[in-house]
């Protein structure tokens, strides 16, 4: 039996479905059978940045409504066969499914896989209902700004009155030199606001947007930072002990000789 | 039929007194005070208003009893009824009087969009984040981070005051009285802060140890 975990937000366009793309293929990476789900009917995204939207035969609807079995829907990812998916409609909209339906769905996930990433929609109505119904577990994702944090503590708020454990936070689009200036939200601030446990930090970078739109998840590259953290917050969600990221930007050999020289770039 | 007195009338200075034995049923005590009242009526049929205040003792009126108690009184032109007075209250009223006194405590964080109202003081141990709201119709204790909306007194007793750990509230409210955090940001201290309505009846914010001085007898209503 698998545990089925929820990222959410409340806001839009803070990197819920590439947080869902990314954590599931670094848990995939380490061999674990993952299921990815997309719930934002109407508006989905996951199997394009998955790169597997050329694939979709039936989808989440499809499967409500007994069109096909579960098993039909489910798409296989390209690179791995421990990985799958399954698409969200985008005919119909968030009404299409109700919290009944969805507990069914991913209830019968958990028994064939060890991890269940539902992808929430934005928002605070049905497609949040819908997603959290099935879900054990849930992460809010935010970025170091007020307004995506005011949301998250909402967000935070719902999922209290929900039957999931406590939620885990992860901070997404870091920008290290502004945190450090002082003009973007401090990662302790954060956390001091939302009061709850952070499971990752990850910082901007140009590489997940190009990775996205290629329909490649940047976790599968080995360097990049972003998808360090990603793997990173994939090992904690394992259960292993790994700590946070340093915000210090990576500036090459020549600061680095620099620095060993005291010289200030 | 035996000469009963369920009835005592007593002449005060403000008026009369009406005592009406509480043992009896409520029928023969009826009956009695029409008696009373239209036997005394020549007495009192001069003059201006007399203020009736009544006592009922240890007896239960519902609304319908009183009504019917203040109709007969009034029935008599110059009786005006001042008050009905009981010693026995329901277990409802007597429910939100103990509500109104009592300080509530809880243990949680009000996050954005909730709202926590309460009956009498509340003490919350932990924090008002930003969107969040706590209302109450006492004082406000909070042993965390004040950043949302507190509004103390909210039935509107003014001497109510709002205290926190970390004062960085979006908005106060005591009573009637709204006041709210400056555009600007400031960097000072806000530890141990409460805040208060103050002269020309805006809201003040003091440090905790200068309570003894606004507030020595702090009223629990």
């Amino acid at each position: 039996m698998g545990e089925a975990i929820v990222i959410t937000s409340g806001k839009g366009g803070v990197g819920k479905t590439t947080t869902t793309a990314n954590i599931g293929t670094a848990l995939a990476l380490t061999g674990k059978k993952v299921c990815l789900v997309d719930t934002d009917i109407g508006l989905r995204n996951l199997d394009v940045v998955m790169g597997l939207e050329n694939r979709i035969i039936y989808d989440i609807v499809d499967v409500v409504e007994e069109r096909c079995r579960l098993q039909q829907a489910l798409i296989k990812d390209k690179r791995f066969d421990c990985l799958m998916l399954l698409p969200a409609a985008q005919t119909k909209d968030k009404a299409a499914v109700n919290p009944e339906q969805m507990k069914i769905i991913i209830q019968e996930l958990k028994e064939d896989y060890d991890y269940v990433i539902i992808d929430c929609p934005a928002g605070i109505e049905q497609g949040f209902k819908n997603a959290v119904a099935g879900a054990d577990k849930a992460i809010v994702v935010t970025t170091p700004e007020t307004s995506a944090v005011r949301d998250a503590d909402r967000i935070i708020g719902l999922l209290e009155q929900e039957k999931v454990e406590a939620p885990k936070l992860i901070v997404n689009r870091i920008r290290g030199h502004m945190m450090k200036n002082g003009d973007m939200l401090d990662v302790d601030e954060i956390v001091a606001i939302l009061a709850i446990e952070i499971i990752g930090i990850v910082c901007d970078d140009d590489d997940v947007i190009k990775a996205s739109n290629k329909g490649e998840p940047i976790a599968f590259q080995p360097i990049s930072r972003a998808s360090i953290a990603f793997r990173n917050i994939a090992r904690r969600i394992l259960g292993e002990s790994v700590p946070l990221m340093s915000l210090e930007e990576n500036k090459g050999v020549f600061s680095k000789v620099k620095k060993f020289f005291g010289i200030r770039s | 039929m035996q000469k009963t007195n369920y009835v005592t009338i007593r002449g005060t200075k403000e008026g009369l007194i009406l005592f009406l034995d509480d043992e009896c049923s409520f029928s023969e005590l009826i009956s009695e005070l029409k008696d009373k009242l239209s036997s005394n009526y020549p007495q009192i049929s001069e003059g201006p208003a007399v203020q009736v205040k009544v006592a009922v003792g240890n007896r239960f009126l519902t609304d319908e009893h009183s009504n019917e108690l203040t109709a007969i009184i009034c029935e008599q032109q110059r009786l005006v009824i001042n008050q009905i007075e009981s010693n026995v209250i329901t277990k409802d009223e007597a429910e939100t009087l103990r509500k109104a006194a009592q300080t509530t405590t809880l243990t949680k964080i009000v996050r954005s969009g909730q709202v926590l109202e309460i009956e009498g003081d509340l003490l919350l141990l932990g924090d008002v984040n930003p969107g969040g709201t706590v209302i109450a119709s006492g004082n406000i204790y909070i042993m965390g981070v004040l950043r949302g909306i507190a509004h103390a007194g909210c039935k509107g007793n003014k001497e109510a005051v709002i205290l926190a750990s970390k004062m960085e509230p979006s908005q106060l409210r005591v009573a009637d009285i709204v006041s709210r955090a400056p555009d600007m940001k400031d960097y000072e201290n806000h530890d141990m802060e409460c805040a208060y309505i103050g002269f020309n009846n805006s809201i003040a914010i003091e440090r905790i140890q200068h309570m003894s001085k606004i507030r020595p007898v702090m009223i629990n209503e």
